[in-house]
């Protein structure tokens, strides 16, 4: 129990530090510069498809199965 | 078949899209009679089956799982195809995972009237039904990730991201959580015991929240908002911030459900600080939806399609923030047990996760039909009887919470109760008839759904032919 204890001392500051860390790394990735064309492409992924206006017009190349 | 691997498979998305719409009104309609029965318990009709404690798992569980469940399924297969550019892999499985989780739904109907349960929160099927659960979801998460690995695209759009945090998950908690010991082919014995039992419990209790119930549906909000506002999302970066943040924080707020037991002292302050740092990425993700409508306000006036998604964010801006807030020992103190709580699941569950459900439903729908919706005055009347209904819920329950909380606290000069439990039931008949009514709006809004619904697609010609675009991104 006291080992635990004693772990626990050791491990929690640096266990906070390290997410604290991961956190702002993921943070300055999510807005470095590098990265913003690659976001752009992704934020259009749900716009790439030809059928996206309504009412899409493809009653004339339905194939029966 | 060499026709099939150009169009995306609609066929298990159409299935549960409508079953998605039929659960709702039956879990939703157990949940008003359920109401009904707190405001007048002879409703009872002193029948065991009929009973609210035999009731209350089903609402729960048809709501959640068969409602919310199914609108999971089929939005997560639309949107990993059309943002993958690639049919669904493995076909055979994914048309399982439709059967498979219909069946698991029939059991849980039968058995929970039947008073076989588990007895734990949300996860009261017993465990034949959980091995079938668990059979299904391996299956759901291979379909969804095999069609994520033969992507035609580069990059793995937002909303995968998160419907692929809640299979992966929902995985590890519903296996995690129902770990019992078989005494026959109805009753089992949980594997934990005590306080652990407890925390496992609510670490799956929680979560089921944070993931099932959040990550979820945040998938359908990257996807349905941008698409019905014709604007991608406002800000990706933060939607990764969004993402991480979510995900590094859910996971640890589950003991703020075992406030003042026998749960340690340190793991209850844990579970509050993490549930209040939880607002940060709550209202991050939930402005970055809100904003994605910036410049195109007007459309809050004239599309009730997107009404329906914008007010669902108000809605889970408003629960998350009371969440944390509850989450505080000191106001835990005053709110658990009594009606506040209710009020809080329904403030997310009615106003975030059915709303957001209802308005990528609407927008779905059409387009797996090629039809244009029957009716945008239905959709217009669906949004006015749903809110008015949430909101005369959540206030109902409030009060009555509140009202509860202070009337079992209140103590006499001589240390004595100012009131027996008693007058506080009589205190709350009022409120519980308000949320019936409440209740009720909202099931009639989900009929004028069913309706506007069936009217768009009776006669329709189903989509089995939407192109998958040909190397849209090949770089």
């Amino acid at each position: 129990m006291e080992n635990v204890q004693a772990f626990y001392a050791v491990f929690q500051p640096i266990w906070t530090i390290v997410v604290m860390v991961i956190f702002l790394g993921i943070a300055i990735w999510a807005w470095s510069s590098r990265n913003k064309s690659s976001f752009d492409e992704a934020a259009h992924l749900p716009f790439d498809n030809d059928d996206d206006l309504i009412p899409h017009d493809n009653n004339t190349s339905l194939k029966e199965k | 078949m060499a026709e099939e691997a150009t169009t995306y498979n609609y066929k298990v998305v159409r299935q549960f899209a409508i079953m998605a719409i039929i659960w709702g009104i039956v879990g939703m309609a157990v949940g008003v009679f359920i109401a009904a029965q707190l405001a007048w318990p002879m409703l009872n009709f002193d029948t065991a089956w009929l009973t609210f404690g035999r009731l209350r798992p089903l609402h729960t569980n048809a709501v959640i799982f068969a409602f919310g469940g199914s609108a999971l399924f089929a939005t997560s297969y639309y949107v990993v195809q059309r943002t993958c550019h690639t049919r669904l892999f493995a076909e055979k499985l994914a048309a399982f995972t439709f059967w498979g989780w219909q069946l698991v739904i029939v059991l849980a109907a039968i058995t929970l009237p039947l008073g076989i349960t588990s007895s734990k929160e949300y996860a009261e099927l017993e465990w034949p039904i959980d091995l079938l659960i668990a059979v299904v979801w391996v299956s759901y998460a291979v379909v969804f990730f095999g069609t994520i690995v033969q992507r035609k695209t580069k990059h793995i759009y937002v909303a995968n991201w998160f419907y692929g945090a809640f299979i992966i998950t929902i995985a590890l908690l519903h296996i995690f959580n129902n770990l019992a010991i078989p005494v026959s082919l109805t009753k089992s014995y949980s594997v934990y015991a005590g306080a652990q039992d407890a925390m496992i419990q609510w670490w799956y209790g929680h979560n089921a929240v944070g993931f099932f119930l959040t990550a979820g549906f945040l998938g359908m909000m990257y996807y349905f908002i941008p698409k019905q506002a014709d604007r991608p999302v406002y800000s990706y970066r933060l939607s990764i911030v969004h993402f991480w943040a979510l995900i590094f924080t859910y996971i640890w707020a589950g003991p703020h459900h075992l406030h003042y037991t026998a749960l340690p002292d340190w793991t209850q302050s844990l579970g509050m600080v993490m549930s209040l740092i939880l607002l940060a990425p709550s209202w991050g993700g939930m402005i970055n939806g809100i904003m994605t409508l910036s410049g195109a306000w007007e459309k809050l006036r004239n599309d009730p399609v997107i009404r329906f998604m914008i007010v669902s964010l108000s809605f889970y801006g408003m629960s998350t923030f009371e969440g944390p807030m509850m989450a505080i020992k000191s106001v835990n103190a005053l709110s658990h047990y009594t009606d506040w709580t209710i009020g809080h699941v329904h403030s997310g569950a009615l106003g975030w996760v059915a709303m957001i459900s209802m308005g990528s439903l609407y927008y779905m729908i059409p387009r797996l039909f090629n039809r244009e919706l029957y009716s945008l005055k239905l959709v217009e009347l669906h949004f006015w009887t749903a809110t008015i209904g949430v909101v005369l819920y959540i206030s109902a329950m409030w009060v009555s919470g509140i009202m509860q909380g202070l009337m079992w606290r209140a103590v006499n000069a001589d240390g004595t109760l100012t009131y027996s439990f008693i007058e506080s039931v009589e205190a709350m008949h009022p409120f519980y008839v308000t949320r019936f009514l409440g209740g009720a709006l909202f099931l009639v809004g989900m009929i004028i759904m069913a309706i506007n619904i069936f009217m768009t697609i009776s006669g329709a010609k189903a989509v089995d032919d939407a192109k998958i675009p040909e190397a849209a991104h090949a770089h």
